[in-house]
């Protein structure tokens, strides 16, 4: 695997300085126009999120609205951590086009590749 | 649906949460420590995805929460039934992707059903569901009789 956004950083100082977090499930695809990675964060609404771009690194955090929920807890599964995880990125991607959206818990984020490295084809006179 | 365990209080305690790999183990410990899911769910093993959820108790109501990320509310099933409520539904993926290439799949498509055991009846008709950002809440208000009361009695 080359440089690309599937490489995962957790460098040990992050990891000790860090709360505890969830990590988020992901699924991530590249295309010949760039990335995509789409996040699994429930309980996260687009005011909820933080993403940050810095240098080849992709930090993308998803703080929970607080749940207000009165009485006793009978039955627990889910963690009301928030959502923390950071990836390396491909050189070839386009820092300043990178797109995301949110929807019912999912984040979705288009890193499109800049234009120079996309593939053409040359036509021949 | 048939429950083979009666029901208790369980203890509450929170999951340590490692995500996918401890899943195997809490399903064992599922098995044997909480009435409040169906055997049959241990079919999930095989099929993939098991939406978390918390169930909590007040005076008047019980509610669920699950996380349900990315569905869409068609797909979303909720139905009540004697004793408990189940959770099912759908998670269709998405075509867009074919001709791309894969370097992590985490996420899970595919159908799931998860059953929740209730102690006391509810009020079928006034069981409300809404679904915002990826989490489902299922509010069942319990019926009269099962109300806690309180009993006056006069002292002489």
């Amino acid at each position: 695997m080359n440089a690309t956004v599937q490489q995962e950083v957790r460098p040990a100082a992050d990891r000790a300085s860090r709360q505890d977090y969830l990590l988020p499930d992901v699924n991530i695809f590249e295309t010949k126009d760039g990335y995509v990675l789409e996040a699994e964060m429930p309980g996260v609404g687009k005011e909820g999120l933080e993403i940050t771009l810095e240098g080849n690194e992709i930090t993308i955090l998803g703080h929970r609205h607080p749940e207000e929920v009165a009485g006793e807890l009978l039955f627990r599964e889910r963690r009301l951590a928030d959502y923390r995880r950071v990836f390396d990125l491909d050189p070839a991607i386009d820092a300043a086009k990178v797109s995301a959206k949110m929807d019912q818990g999912v984040l979705t984020l288009m890193l499109p590749k800049s234009e120079q490295v996309k593939p053409r084809k040359i036509a021949v006179d | 649906m048939n429950s083979l365990i009666r029901w208790n209080r369980p203890d509450i305690a929170a999951w340590p949460g490692f995500g996918r790999l401890t899943d195997l183990r809490d399903e064992i410990g599922r098995l044997f420590e909480s009435p409040l899911t169906e055997l049959a769910r241990t079919s999930q093993l095989l099929s993939g995805w098991t939406p978390a959820l918390d169930l909590y108790e007040d005076k008047d109501n019980f509610v669920v929460k699950a996380e349900l990320p990315g569905m869409k509310r068609e797909d979303i099933e909720v139905s009540l039934h004697e004793g408990g409520i189940s959770i099912s539904g759908e998670r269709k993926s998405e075509e867009k992707h074919a001709d791309a290439e894969v370097y992590r799949t985490e996420r899970f498509f595919g159908r799931f059903q998860r059953t929740v055991m209730l102690p006391t009846p509810v009020a079928g008709d006034k069981v409300k569901a809404a679904y915002k950002d990826g989490v489902l809440t299922v509010t069942l208000p319990k019926t009269e009789e099962a109300k806690p009361k309180q009993i006056e009695v006069n002292v002489n």
